[in-house]
């Protein structure tokens, strides 16, 4: 049953959407460089010719190209909060364009591995990862674009 | 870099404990090994003048110390001592450091030991508690994502690129199965049709239940001298092995290959960044071959980390042993069976033996000493001459080992 409250099951890492905006993962863009990172980096610059530690909180693209994907057919352990009884889900690796990085999510409930083929276009939402105690747990999700219709 | 300063050590003595499932103490496996190599080497641990160790592993973390542990198993002699953590790597980085030691000639004589005793199923994070700035803990808790789902990225990416089939990856497994048959050390010894393996439950689509490596307890060590003290010493009896080149390099950035535990490769984004590099895994065995003056076509067999059946075929290309995406055709023709141009696993592999980490990098050495020798019974790769090992441990650590007689 879905919580009463929502919160992100982590901070920091994407927007929710709330408020009617679209929502992103929040990653960095070096100041110097402009190497993008997700997680955001706090300290350093993964370019070893690039000495900065100044970092901007970027919201990264949110529609990319499908670089490989699969799927979960066996419960993970935890920390993975499953739900019971344990429905399998898809996974995939994502090629962001602009930032050229691959960043990789669940597939939102209901895609298949059938319906998934690299290169496949892909927009970013928010779903509940999991719901403890009354709360939903978010996080962020690829939703196939050619899958639009009957999708939340 | 030295020039063309002689880089061999030799390899004396290889020696394994069986790899099975019995959850003893890793000391005992790597006991077991260690005497192993010190008598097919013809020296006792009093000779011993270096141990090196790979420490074992966790969930993919360091686990327990190695090298002090097995030092003070065999009983304190004063020896010199090194434990070392590069995750499935750490049996290479072991031997590196062995080989340090002799080629700058503070010491002649080295044992280098790794074994580990395993935990049932999915490798998953250690302890409880939140770990929300450990990668490894956040992979697990934010998107359920297990080692072998990695491998099902890599897998399906061949068969939407290259075309591969959920046949060939069944292949590969068929392939190693027969070649484990023989091989004593091998926990698995059973041969399998296609049928079954596409029978047996999907893990991560594509890859099923019999092509995914379990994880097993076993050990294996090596007693690796310098050149000198092996003329000395062996007299040119027997084929000496040596090893010509020790890999264990890091990625270069950008990296653009999604790896364990990560969410996000590094980004190619940066101002005048060149185009994203070949990969990490191509770069691996680049070195090695790089390091010894040879090249892929030189090499006779290959022993590489086949953590899943399909990653087997990425290596094939990593290695240099077929174009990118030829992988397919070099298995269909047969040419990495053994009796084919270049067997690829001879012992098996992962698919026959299971991962015991620290012990499975010496492993692959040990075996290819073997078949470079001529004693690979029941799975000898005629006329061998030339073989190299690779490997990729988690969180960025490289590993190939070129050997030759």
């Amino acid at each position: 049953m879905a919580g009463s409250t929502q919160i992100p099951a982590i901070d920091g890492w994407f927007t929710t959407g709330a408020g009617g905006a679209a929502p992103a993962l929040l990653g960095s863009r070096c100041t110097e460089c402009g190497t993008y990172a997700f997680p955001a980096e706090q300290s350093f610059c993964r370019n070893p010719d690039c000495g900065s530690t100044t970092f901007e909180t970027v919201e990264l693209s949110r529609r990319g190209r499908i670089w490989s994907y699969t799927d979960a057919r066996y419960q993970p352990p935890p920390p993975y909060v499953a739900a019971d009884p344990y429905v399998p889900f898809c996974l995939a690796a994502v090629e962001l364009a602009a930032e050229r990085l691959v960043v990789m999510g669940q597939v939102v409930p209901g895609v298949t591995v059938d319906d998934l083929t690299v290169g496949d276009e892909v927009e970013l939402v928010i779903d509940t990862l999991y719901s403890e105690d009354g709360t939903d747990y978010l996080v962020w999700k690829w939703r196939p674009l050619a899958a639009d219709s009957g999708e939340a | 870099m030295p020039g063309d300063r002689d880089k061999k050590v030799a390899v004396l003595g290889a020696g394994m404990h069986e790899w099975g499932k019995w959850g003893r103490p890793f000391v005992e496996y790597g006991l077991a090994a260690a005497r192993d190599a010190m008598a097919d080497a013809g020296l006792g641990w009093r000779d011993m003048q270096f141990v090196s160790g790979a420490d074992t592993i966790r969930n993919g973390y360091p686990g327990f110390v190695s090298g002090a542990t097995f030092a003070q198993a065999l009983g304190w002699t004063g020896a010199r001592v090194s434990s070392v953590y590069a995750a499935c790597a750490s049996g290479a980085v072991a031997i590196a450091n062995a080989r340090a030691q002799i080629l700058a000639g503070l010491c002649d004589v080295a044992l280098v030991v790794g074994a580990d005793t395993t935990p049932k199923g999915f490798f998953a994070p250690v302890g409880g508690g939140d770990r929300k700035n450990d990668p490894d803990w956040l992979r697990f808790h934010l998107m359920g994502a297990t080692n072998p789902t990695y491998f099902g990225l890599y897998a399906r990416r061949r068969m939407d690129r290259f075309g591969a089939t959920e046949e060939d990856f069944a292949q590969v497994k068929v392939k190693n199965a027969r070649h484990g048959l023989a091989n004593p050390y091998a926990r698995y010894r059973k041969e399998v049709t296609v049928e079954e393996v596409l029978a047996s439950p999907m893990v991560a689509d594509p890859l099923r239940l019999l092509e995914i490596c379990a994880t097993s307890d076993g050990g294996a060590a090596l007693v690796l001298t310098s050149m000198d003290f092996a003329r000395r010493h062996a007299g040119g009896a027997e084929p000496l092995v040596t090893i010509d080149a020790v890999s264990t390099v890091t990625p270069t950035f950008p990296n653009t290959v999604i790896e364990m535990p990560n969410f996000s490769t590094d980004s190619a984004a940066a101002n005048g960044s060149a185009a994203a590099t070949a990969g990490f895994r191509p770069s691996i065995a680049t070195a090695a071959y790089a390091e010894a003056g040879i090249g892929p076509e030189d090499v006779s067999l290959a022993e590489v980390y086949d953590l899943s059946s399909a990653l087997e075929l990425d290596w094939y290309e990593d290695i240099g042993l077929c174009g990118e995406g030829e992988a397919e055709k070099l298995l269909r023709d047969g040419a990495t069976s053994l009796g084919g141009r270049v067997p690829v696993n001879p012992s098996g592999g992962l698919s026959c033996f299971g991962e015991a980490i620290p012990a499975q990098a010496i492993a692959q050495v040990c075996e290819c000493v073997w078949q470079l020798r001529g004693t690979a019974s029941g799975h000898q790769v005629e006329g061998a001459r030339v073989a190299v090992t690779a490997n990729q441990g988690l969180f960025g650590h490289g590993s190939s080992v070129l050997l030759s007689r």
